[in-house]
């Protein structure tokens, strides 16, 4: 076995079938190596991997509560620097779109703010899901959760998903990039990058859920790749928070309808061909954007 | 499930203790490769979310004791060497 | 023992002076008032040299909390300070920081929650969490705030406790205000507190542990049964580190401390600064041969109900005075030690007064009413009104 195979999420974790945070894992911690000290968010990766008296962590961990895996990892970083340890040992955080994106943004704001020497990782499923597929500010337009049901009178989410990583980039740190696990190289490369930098760094990584999404097991990679592949979620990276100049790292040639992303997952079942068009609009507006 | 007894401030020591459970038992259909076809590409490997696929010489191996089933495996092989079959159990 | 050094110095710096001697390496913290001046005074010492740490000026004081739980778990000396609303929003992150067995200290300038916003002393914030699994300290002077700061580490990293710890200093009447204080040397300190050493585990590659487990049924009620158990078990250890105090530095510390009590009829329980003007006030009525005496709680967590039980066993009316209040219930120090003594045979009336909330003055002569109210349930032989409110101000009631 060579050193980059050997397991630091180890087998035995209690994901759902076909869960995207168990792939994401497995390979933010091969890209980290066994010499890096993870926290953790409340949220589903917590609970399917420290069930006392099991964990699936082979690296030291510390869950602490649901909107401060930042702060709990700002701590940890400062007590390395003063144990002189800080130069060996890397800092993880993990936590879910709701511990980020929401409840945890003050926290992630203030870490990324003071420059510690953290690398954050924002596994995006889109929802609450430990709780059960409740509405976030990172749900899509269009998808129905349990909060934001679809019905005669709702289209489900109203809202578009909050742009989490150009926001985190504006606090001008040194890393910033978009990622998910279909696209695997694309995603341990950022996931070294991100690790090696000194700084804060953010990495935002896609990981359908098969229970909230709705959709079989076996499609979690398709349905990754078709969101890069329609334009739904870009992969880009930036520098020292320069989001003008961001680069993107995987540019479909042609990119495909949105439509058959959508259709892939019963949470956007609901939608009308004008539902669907509007979010293809949307799409290409922010594709332009990205100059693509 | 294996009972243990507390510790100070519930800290676990016992790193990779989830091999304990074996989440094998979740699955309805079975993962079967066909070592010919394989060309070691390893993408299933690395798509595993249960870690439950062992690279070897002649290809890979599954570790049914964590296999929970779910066929990305089978899906994503660039030349389909992966079925999904129904679990006797 | 090196000559301890005479200072002249407010509360605050009182507490950051005792912090200081303990060498805390992390110190995550916020401001706020009254306690500001401590996280302003630990900035300085390391900015000049006189520390070695590294403050985390964090976002919140739900992130000074988290940031102290990922220090200590990393297996260093970690404190900070708050109040009032400061510790409400941290109230969540108490609870982990007890769970984990991790032994942070905190200065508390105790102070009124809002609303009304009120800046002035009372000790509902830390009242508010005495569930939370921390061992809990209040101040009757700045001399006691510096020296229970060091007690308050050394009491809580001891390997049969690993709690963390609270010490409470009074708002502006402690914590804004000047009193003479003997420092102890830093060597001094350096022996009875040797450098931390986590005995139960830390974040660490070399020894991979999970810390902040999901706990389930099968197992969450031990845990908590264990955390009471430590609390338990401080209680010993409080006492002998004491002794030891007293025996290095000259002053003696207790969970209560009495005076005036061995031939008292009546005696007045208090907790914090209060405790002086109560002092001044048991003399006045000693002189004129009322047999009142006092007790002062230095301790609230653990609770120390049996050293109250035997202080109580010859007194014929207890008046517990509380600065603080569960509404649709009694002031705290009240509910425990009435909590304590229902299956106590011989023991005396007790009153309940509510007062000094939001920083209301607490007179001499309110101690004589609190007196002579609690005299006259001893004479009538009953309590018909078990909790009362001290020193109102009739000009502005409904
Ligand atoms: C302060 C607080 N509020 C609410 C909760 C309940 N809660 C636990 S996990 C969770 C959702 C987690 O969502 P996310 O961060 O997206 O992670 P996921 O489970 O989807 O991976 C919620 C609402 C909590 N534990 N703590
Ligand atoms: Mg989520």
């Amino acid at each position: 076995m060579t050193g980059e195979d050997k397991e630091l999420f180890a087998s035995g974790h209690r994901a759902c079938a076909g869960c995207g945070e168990g792939t994401a894992v497995r390979q933010i911690l091969k890209a980290a190596g066994p010499n890096t000290i993870a926290t953790v968010c409340t949220g589903c990766l917590e609970v399917v991997s420290t069930g006392y008296p099991e964990t699936a962590w082979e690296i030291p961990l510390i869950h602490a509560a649901f909107e401060n895996s930042a702060s709990v990892a700002s701590g940890v970083e400062v007590a390395l620097k003063q144990l002189g340890k800080k130069d060996d040992v890397k800092v993880v955080a993990f936590g879910g779109d709701g511990g980020t994106f929401d409840i945890g943004f003050q926290a992630l704001s203030g870490m990324l703010e003071r420059g510690h020497d953290i690398t954050y990782v924002c596994l995006d499923n889109e929802a609450y899901m430990n709780t059960g597929i409740q509405r976030c500010s990172s749900t899509p337009y269009g998808a129905s959760t349990t909060t934001s049901p679809a019905g005669k009178y709702s289209i489900g989410e109203q809202r578009p998903k909050k742009p989490i990583g150009a926001i985190c980039a504006s606090h001008d740190i040194p890393y910033t990039a978009t990622a998910t696990i279909a696209y695997m190289s694309d995603l341990k490369k950022k996931a070294k990058k991100a690790i090696e930098t000194k700084g804060p760094s953010f990495l935002h990584v896609f990981v359908p859920c098969p229970t909230g999404w709705r959709h079989a097991s076996n499609d979690t990679i398709e349905i990754s790749r078709l969101a890069v592949e329609t334009g739904i979620f870009v992969l880009w990276e930036a520098e020292d928070g320069d989001i003008c100049n961001l680069n993107v790292t995987v540019k479909p040639k042609k990119r495909k309808p949105v439509e058959e992303y959508l259709k892939t997952q019963r949470r956007f079942g609901h939608l009308s061909e004008e539902d669907v068009k509007k979010i293809q609009a949307d799409v290409d507006e922010k594709c332009e954007k990205y100059g693509f | 499930m294996t009972k243990v007894k507390i510790t100070v401030g519930a800290i676990n020591k016992d790193a990779g203790s989830s091999r304990r459970y074996k989440t094998g038992g979740w699955r309805t259909m079975k993962p079967e490769v066909d070592l010919e076809k394989c060309v070691s590409c390893f993408k299933c490997f690395d798509y595993c979310p249960d870690g439950a696929i062992k690279k070897t010489d002649e290809g890979i191996e599954y570790d049914l004791d964590y296999c929970k089933g779910c066929g990305i495996c089978a899906k994503e092989c660039p030349v389909e060497a992966i079925v999904m079959v129904k679990e006797e159990k | 023992m090196a000559d301890q050094r005479s200072m002249t110095i407010k509360g605050n710096m009182a507490t950051a002076m005792g912090a200081k001697l303990c060498r805390p390496k992390v110190v995550p913290a916020y401001p706020i008032t009254p306690s500001t001046l401590f996280p302003e005074k630990m900035s300085e010492f390391i900015a000049d040299g006189e520390l070695d740490a590294e403050m985390i000026n964090v976002e919140s004081e739900h992130s000074a909390m988290s940031a102290c739980i990922g220090a200590s778990a990393t297996g260093v000396r970690t404190c900070t300070a708050s109040a009032s609303q400061g510790v409400a929003l941290m109230h969540e992150m108490l609870f982990v920081a007890s769970g984990m067995r991790l032994p942070i200290v905190m200065a508390v300038g105790n102070r009124a929650l809002s609303a009304p916003i009120n800046i002035w002393c009372d000790h509902q914030d830390t009242i508010s969490s005495r569930d939370s699994g921390w061992l809990q300290f209040y101040a009757e002077t700045n001399q006691e705030g510096l020296d229970l700061m060091i007690n308050a580490f050394r009491i809580g990293e001891d390997n049969d406790v690993l709690l963390p710890a609270m010490v409470g200093i009074d708002a502006f009447v402690l914590t804004h205000t000047i009193e003479g204080v003997e420092v102890p040397a830093q060597e001094d300190v350096d022996d009875f507190l040797p450098p931390y050493e986590p005995p139960h585990g830390r974040l660490d590659p070399d020894e991979p542990s999970t810390f902040g487990s999901f706990g389930t049924p099968e197992y969450y009620q031990e845990f908590k049964q264990a955390q009471v158990e430590a609390m338990e078990g401080s209680r010993e250890v409080i006492d002998r580190v004491f002794d030891e105090f007293e025996e290095r530095f000259g002053r003696r510390y207790n969970k209560v401390t009495t005076y005036k009590c061995d031939d008292a009829d009546i005696i007045i329980l208090t907790m914090g600064s209060m405790t002086g003007t109560a002092r001044e006030a048991v003399n006045r009525m000693r002189e004129e041969g009322k047999k009142v005496g006092l007790a002062k709680l230095t301790v609230f967590r653990p609770f120390p109900y049996p050293e109250l039980e035997e202080i109580m066993s010859g007194a014929k009316g207890l008046a517990v005075v509380d600065r603080n209040i569960s509404p649709g219930g009694f002031g705290a120090v009240y509910s425990d030690l009435a909590g304590a003594s229902i299956n106590i045979e011989k023991k005396p009336l007790i009153k309940n007064f509510v007062t000094g909330l939001g920083g209301r003055e607490i007179f001499v002569k309110n101690f004589v009413e609190i007196y002579e109210k609690t005299l006259a349930a001893v004479e009538a032989g009953e309590v018909k009104k078990p909790l009362e409110w001290i020193n109102m101000n009739q000009e502005v009631m409904r």
